[in-house]
């Protein structure tokens, strides 16, 4: 766990970050109005389903976005202090490779399949550090053995498709570091992997965190992958931050229907084979034209009339650093009573049929 | 001979698929060969699901594929109701063949993209000569619903307008319009996201009690096999290491490797919050496969028998066995 630096500002700053795409249907909004702010050397988990915003939220971040995205000005970005977003784009260039680092999802494509491992992680050191080539072959060598990848002289020398997908990832966080960054985005780094493999990068990521002092965005659809290892968690649905708090304070007073679906959707060890899993019914909405109220309405089990209406924002109940958006909240007497009535009713103010959501 | 053993196949009459001492090699090029899958054995009985674990390269999908004979074993037995496939050839094994299906982790890209979804459903109607017209259109149409897709929205629609789980489920549509007895289901959910993962799981179980169907089912996600499995088999380096009813592999897992199988998997509860180690370094080439135990260059038990002798599955518990020279909790000691 980490506190503010000494002089009180906290390493990143997001507030109102907000990312729009032209396309051919129209104006698609795929981040909404999120803030957040992130502590040297903390972890904060952004979890969420697939199209909720949670690459493009941090490729905002990183203005690392295509040019059909559109930001509106009242979004900031604020590193260190620093509004990111005043920056020129050859600054903007020399500024992320040093401060923060991104580590993808799949490592296959991060990579270039026809360069060396060794000049892939050598350029970035030229390039950002302005290093000699021997200077950087060291420590190439060096950012190899921190990843903990066995025989690092005898890597450089080998093309990705040597490797296999754990290596890989080890590769790309070795780039990833080698410029010292404050942050480091990683985007999914162990979707496309095993869960041994799985285990070990995350356990690296963490280590190497912790000896780098380093603060780390870790993004992922699986609550499962941040319950033990982030100091903070935000969950985004359909491009909202819907819920945000302490990662124990999170799992204890879990607020958001949604938040609560997506962990109770996760199929556990523990329970009996062929225990029927609590799966989320229906799909995200389309972000083209997303429902008036309650981005989460049409497949809500709480969802009532002011849902359907109405926006929630986020508010606090108490602790003041747990965040959430939603008007019944879970484990809270209106969102008790509000359950209570559709599961009498057997349906929700959308409609849900609460006794039939196995397929759908 | 040193093989994985077969105390653990069942004398019954309700053995759908009986697999003996199968063995897949692919040549590597330089005269070297890759060992896929090394003389393994088991069986599955009708209605029964059959769980395969293992990571990335262990040979799940080989052996997923060795049975529905694409491509034919190196060597070894595959039979599928008393039917001996790999002596089977050209129609006979065509006709074989959709009484099994196959579903794939990929499922956007192993769907034509220029096509109708109704049409790939019913692609396999019309190859396999049914009557065309009204009676397949009904048959895709019935299909459709079952899986959970409404035919008058998505019939005309392609592959693109749709999400992974989406594409999953008419995948499993396409599967079902056959009217098979088993489907192969390799990796259905590795690619999707753990809500739309649970999705799918429920609709696999649906449909196995609807259509009794069997299932051979295949991840790396111990706790994705055990919720919809009956019976599952650990694998590591195209051999079995552990075969158990899932609660009991669960809650004793004997060899080692499980063991590790199951602390990988993230545990969502932070109060709980899991400090188990990792697996040591990496799966060795299956081009050159470690003597003895292929699992004995990152075993935490490793002795020095393990690299001399292989280890026979032998059984433990009720329905439970386990490959290992030094399996944790282990009640009684192997004499080779
Ligand atoms: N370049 C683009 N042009 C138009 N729409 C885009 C573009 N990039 C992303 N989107 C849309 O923005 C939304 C959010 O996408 P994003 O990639 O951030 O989701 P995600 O949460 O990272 O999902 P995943 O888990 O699948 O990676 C989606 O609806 C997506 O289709
Ligand atoms: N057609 C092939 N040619 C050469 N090697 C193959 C082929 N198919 C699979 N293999 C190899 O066989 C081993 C087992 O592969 P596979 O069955 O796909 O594993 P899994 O499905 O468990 O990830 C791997 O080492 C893989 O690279
Ligand atoms: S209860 Fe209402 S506001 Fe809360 S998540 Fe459900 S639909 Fe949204
Ligand atoms: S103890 Fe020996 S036989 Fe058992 S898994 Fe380890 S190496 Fe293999
Ligand atoms: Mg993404
Ligand atoms: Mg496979």
């Amino acid at each position: 766990m980490s506190t503010p630096g000494a002089s009180g500002m906290p390493l990143l700053q997001v507030e109102n970050l907000s990312t729009a795409f032209r396309t051919s249907r129209g104006i698609l909004r795929a981040v909404d109005e999120v803030s957040f702010t992130l502590e040297k050397g903390e972890t904060l988990g952004i979890v969420g389903e697939s199209g909720s915003g949670k690459s493009v939220l941090v490729r905002s971040i990183m203005n690392i976005l295509p040019r059909t995205a559109l930001i509106p000005p009242q979004t900031k970005v604020i590193l260190e202090g620093k509004d990111t977003r005043l920056l020129s784009r050859a600054e903007a260039k020399h500024f992320w490779g040093t401060q923060i680092a991104m580590v993808f999802q799949d490592p296959m494509t991060s990579l270039n399949p026809v360069k060396k491992i060794g000049t892939q992680i050598t350029d970035p050191l030229r390039f950002h550090l302005g290093m000699s080539k021997s200077a950087a072959r060291a420590r190439a060598i060096e950012l190899l053995d921190l990843v903990r990848i066995p025989e690092p002289a005898r890597r450089l020398n080998q093309y990705p498709h040597e490797l296999s997908g754990g290596m890989r990832q080890r590769v790309i966080i070795a780039i990833a570091l080698s410029c010292n960054p404050k942050l480091l985005v990683a985007d999914e780094p162990t979707t496309a992997l095993d869960v041994t493999v799985q285990k070990q990068i995350l356990d690296l990521l963490e280590n190497l965190q912790r000896d780098l002092n380093m603060a780390m965005i870790l993004i992922t659809h699986d609550l499962g992958v941040v319950a033990g290892r982030a100091d903070r968690i935000a969950v985004m649905y359909a491009g909202r931050m819907v819920e945000t708090a302490d990662t124990k304070a999170l799992f204890r007073n879990m607020r958001h229907p949604y938040a609560e679906a997506l962990l109770k959707s996760i199929p556990r060890l523990e329970n009996p084979s062929h225990t029927r899993l609590d799966a989320i019914s229906g799909r995200p909405p389309d972000m083209v034209r997303p429902p008036a109220g309650c981005r989460f309405a049409s497949r809500c089990r709480y969802a009532q009339d002011r849902c359907v209406a109405e926006l929630p924002e986020l508010t606090t109940a108490g602790d003041p650093d747990h965040r959430f958006a939603c008007f019944f909240p879970v484990g809270t007497p209106e969102g008790e009573r509000a359950l209570a009535a559709n599961l009498a009713a057997g349906q929700t103010a959308t409609g849900l049929d609460l006794h039939a959501q196995a397929v759908s | 001979m040193a093989g994985s053993g077969k105390a653990h196949l069942r004398n019954s009459d309700d053995v759908l698929i009986k697999v003996e001492n199968l063995v897949v090699e692919f040549p590597a090029g330089r005269g070297r060969v890759v060992h896929a899958v090394s003389d393994i054995s088991f069986d599955v009985l009708a209605g029964e699901t059959l769980g395969l674990v293992g990571e990335s390269g262990c040979g799940k999908s080989t052996t997923g594929r060795a049975i529905m004979q694409l491509p034919s074993p190196t060597s070894g037995s595959v039979t599928f109701d008393g039917v001996e496939m790999t002596k089977l050839g050209g129609e006979e094994l065509r006709r074989m063949r959709t009484r099994m299906q196959m579903i794939f982790q990929d499922p956007v890209s192993s769907l034509n993209p220029r096509r109708k979804v109704k049409d790939i459903v019913a692609e396999g109607l019309s190859i396999w000569g049914s009557k065309v017209g009204t009676f397949s259109a009904d048959r895709v149409n019935e299909t459709l619903e079952a899986v959970g897709l409404d035919p008058e929205i998505v019939s005309d629609r392609k592959p693109h307008q749709f999400s992974g789980g989406q594409c999953q489920r008419i995948c499993i549509a396409r599967a079902l319009v056959l009217d098979p007895k088993v489907i192969i289901c390799d990796e259905p959910v590795s690619a999707l996201d753990v809500s739309v993962q649970a999705q799918i799981l429920n609709l696999l179980e649906d449909m196995k009690a609807r259509y009794g169907l069997t299932l051979v089912f295949i991840a790396h996600d111990l706790a994705v096999v055990k919720n919809v499995s009956d019976r599952v088999i650990v694998m590591y380096l195209g051999k079995m290491c552990e075969v158990a009813p899932p609660d009991a592999l669960y809650e004793r897992p004997a060899h080692p490797y499980t063991k590790i199988l199951i602390d990988s998997i993230p545990e969502p509860d932070p109060l709980k919050a899991d400090h188990t180690q990792a697996v040591i370094g990496e799966i060795p080439s299956p081009i050159s496969p470690p003597s003895g135990c292929r699992f004995r260059t990152r075993c935490p038990n490793v002795q020095d028998v393990c690299a001399t002798e292989e280890p026979v599955l032998r059984e433990i518990g009720a329905g439970h066995y386990v490959a290992c020279h030094f399996p944790n909790e282990a009640p009684v000691r192997i004499n080779a």
